[in-house]
């Protein structure tokens, strides 16, 4: 049990920086499909990937059930009608020839990267860190591959897995979010370009932190990216994705979907830090994401967890979601999730027990500022044959200021009577006196605000690996900059 | 070191505050008394710059600046000191950690290094014996949780850890037993120094048992009206206030 917070809280001056940092764009040549959806366009892409005929049939299905689907309209968010058509599907960098090493790659890349502040270069790498690092549709780089090899794990780009490890692919792609789910994830499964694929084999404890880094870059793109993590049995895993995107007027449309699988005694554990740029601090722009994240615990003793912040994005539409299936399955939610000025956040999990002696944690923390709405909703479903099973659930919202709003949807399902829902919500506002008690103290308005913050959310934050914990506390004082008078 | 002058201050648009004049030195230590609603508490927030108190008239001058034109953490960090009457909890903010940003804070306003692990921790175990509280409070979020005298010594805690040049104590005696009264006045006596004062604000006199004031003053109806050595305190106590509105309403008459 670590008592006292490992890190110090940030200084002054970064937390006066009211700007946001990471809303500079890349000048590079780029490959681009033209605008619009069709068949053609899902095609292209396919041919332009190289990929064998199964995964473009698997696409053209997909597309073809999309066309008979409505966007869903439930979630508290409200924004204008998207217009598919006008959105490009398709775009990468153009590159001459494979990579072979980090000094292939474009400088202004890696320029990008640094400004990002991911340690692409290896020797920069000391804590071991390995990235995949995504740009627009194409991965560019991958790090530590080797060093993986020896363990036999395998994580590469999604294409890449496409080429290298069909067989893996085809029989897991789609087995946690079907190509016929959600409006989104159907939408994905259509037109994703690239993402991150990961296996751990039988017994492996993966030997260091997985992460990817995604960036929209491209004006006008969509981002589709697709994730598939595997964990064999009694396989570790922790990945860690961390995203960001320029800075722009229009809003742009982020649909991306996250399939984790964990066999029989494996630990998934996968934590995000969600940056997309929020929009101005009138609502201008902003990155639209609308997310399908879900795990299968599909083996007995099997454990996914999932630990969010969230601080971007103009709307969050995002419910990463546990099926616990194999008996004695754990799943674990931990979410933070900042709005402030006109953002809007609908996000939440969902925990499906059908194994027996199932077991599952969520714990939300909500932060509203501005004039931002900021919803938790959460279903939990106890089915037919979970006998013994538990959910505990925690939603706390915390409200800055009097113009925002916060809301707790809960949907509870129980059809076995031998199992145990335990919900608990909160609602409380930073008040004057805890600001100027701490204020009194010394320390300065802004650092007061991110100190009570960062109390509200300690749960969650120490969930979060080192060194994304130190990036989250930095985000959350950036994100909540100018919230108090 | 602080002189306040005709000051007039309101709260929620009621006048609090007639028109209050003090003068501090340093070594000095000034107890306030008065009955309860007189505007002792509203002194105090006002002095540290509580955004919920509007002066409206009237001056205070602190180390030779004006104090009411300076934001609460600079008022802060320039050694003004309040320990709260009503201590409140930060959730998930551990004591240490919120006491190590707050040193951290005046030492770089005063230019220096901020404390490095060791020399913290020596500070702490230092000042956590005089004011007698468990080292698992300091490993605990502030004050959550706490007794009403465990917050008390803890708002001493951070007087002794901080060690400003003034400091205030808004009725830190109330609600305390004979015990816990004694250690927070044995912290305060610690702190007494020939370069730092202390203003007592306080409705009883009990406390200026263990922390003898130099200077004694009776605040009421917002005004201070009656000033004095310790021996008032203890007149005080035996008469109760009425004596002086009597002795205020015959000097009127007059």
């Amino acid at each position: 049990m670590a008592d006292e917070p490992k890190t110090e809280t940030m200084d002054a001056e970064s937390a006066i920086q009211n700007e946001y940092r990471w809303g500079f764009s890349t000048d590079i040549e780029q490959d681009m499909a033209p605008p619009g959806l069709n068949e053609d366009v899902i095609r292209l892409i396919s041919k332009r990937k190289n990929e064998p005929d199964w995964l473009l049939e698997w696409r053209l299905k997909a597309y073809r059930h999309w066309l008979t689907i409505k966007e869903p309209s439930w979630a508290t968010v409200h924004h204008p009608p998207i217009d598919y058509n006008s959105i490009i599907y398709y775009a990468a960098p153009r590159k001459k020839k494979l990579l072979e090493s980090l000094d292939e790659v474009d400088p202004k890349l890696l320029e990008t990267y640094e400004k990002l502040g991911i340690p692409l270069d290896e020797q920069k790498m000391l804590a071991g860190v390995a990235v995949d690092a995504v740009f627009d549709s194409v991965s560019v780089a991958t790090t530590f591959k080797d060093t993986l090899a020896k363990y036999g794990v395998i994580f590469c780009s999604f294409s890449e897995a496409v080429q290298e490890h069909p067989d893996l692919v085809r029989k897991y792609l789609g087995r946690v979010v079907p190509p016929t789910d959600n409006f989104f994830a159907v939408l994905n499964s259509a037109v994703f370009t690239d993402g991150s694929f990961c296996y751990v084999p039988k017994g492996v404890r993966c030997p260091m932190e997985l992460s990817t880094y995604f960036r929209i870059n491209a004006k006008n793109t969509g981002q589709f990216e697709r994730t598939l993590l595997i964990a064999d049995e009694g396989a570790t895993v922790s990945y860690l994705e961390g995203c960001t995107a320029p800075q722009r007027d229009e809003n742009q449309l982020h649909a991306a979907v996250v399939e984790l699988f964990a066999h029989e005694k494996a630990t998934i554990k996968y934590s995000t830090v969600q940056n997309w740029y929020p929009g101005d601090e009138n609502g201008k722009g902003g990155i639209y994401n609308f997310v399908t994240k879900r795990g299968r615990c599909d083996g007995d003793h099997s454990h996914i967890s999932w630990t969010q912040v969230e601080t971007g994005s103009a709307i969050t539409w995002k419910y990463p979601s546990c099926i616990l299936k194999g008996d004695h399955s754990v799943g674990e939610f931990y979410s933070i999730a900042v709005t402030n000025n006109y953002q809007q956040a609908d996000t939440g999990s969902k925990m499906t027990h059908l194994g027996k002696n199932t077991r599952s944690t969520i714990v939300s923390k909500g932060i509203s500022a501005g004039h931002s709405a900021n919803s938790y909703r959460g279903l939990v479903r106890m089915g037919p044959a979970c006998n013994s099973s538990r959910n505990h659930s925690q939603c706390d919202s915390l409200l800055l200021g009097d113009q925002a709003a916060a809301h707790t949807f809960p949907y509870i399902d129980v059809q076995n009577p031998d199992t145990t829902v335990e919900h608990e919500a909160t609602t409380s506002k930073v008040n004057d006196d805890q600001l100027f008690f701490l204020q009194q103290r010394g320390i300065n308005p802004e650092d007061a605000v991110s100190m009570i913050v960062n109390g509200f959310c300690r749960e969650v934050l120490m969930e979060l690996p080192m060194e994304f914990a130190v990036e989250a506390r930095k985000l959350l004082a950036i994100s909540l900059e100018g919230s108090i008078g | 070191m602080l002189t306040i002058t005709d000051l007039k201050a309101s709260v929620a648009g009621n006048d609090i505050l007639k028109g209050v004049n003090l003068s501090v030195n340093e070594g000095d230590v000034h107890a306030i008394m008065g009955p309860n609603g007189s505007g002792k508490s509203t002194l105090a927030n006002v002095l540290a710059g509580h955004p919920a108190y509007t002066v409206t008239s009237g001056t205070a001058t602190y180390k030779g600046e004006n104090l009411l034109d300076k934001e609460p953490h600079l008022r802060a960090r320039e050694g003004l000191f309040l320990a709260f009457q009503h201590p409140v909890e930060i959730p998930g903010v551990t004591n240490a950690y919120f006491l190590k940003n707050a040193l951290n804070a005046l030492r770089e306003h005063n230019g220096e290094e901020p404390v490095d692990a060791v020399e913290f921790r020596t500070i702490l175990e230092e000042n956590i014996r005089i004011v007698g509280i468990d080292n698992a409070l300091l490993k605990r979020p502030v004050n959550e949780g706490f007794s009403g005298g465990e917050k008390k010594r803890n708002e001493i805690l951070q007087l002794l850890v901080l060690n400003p040049a003034l400091a205030i104590l808004d009725e830190t005696d109330s609600g305390l037993d004979i015990d816990a009264l004694k250690i927070v006045a044995s912290g305060v006596n610690h702190f007494r120094a020939d370069d730092r004062a202390v203003v007592v604000v306080t409705h009883y006199q009990r406390l200026l048992n263990y922390i003898e004031p130099d200077f004694v003053h009776v605040l009421m109806d917002g005004r201070i009206v009656k000033s004095g050595d310790r021996m008032l305190a203890q007149e005080l106590e035996a008469r109760g206030y009425d004596w002086i509105r009597d002795e205020l309403s015959e000097g009127d008459a007059a």
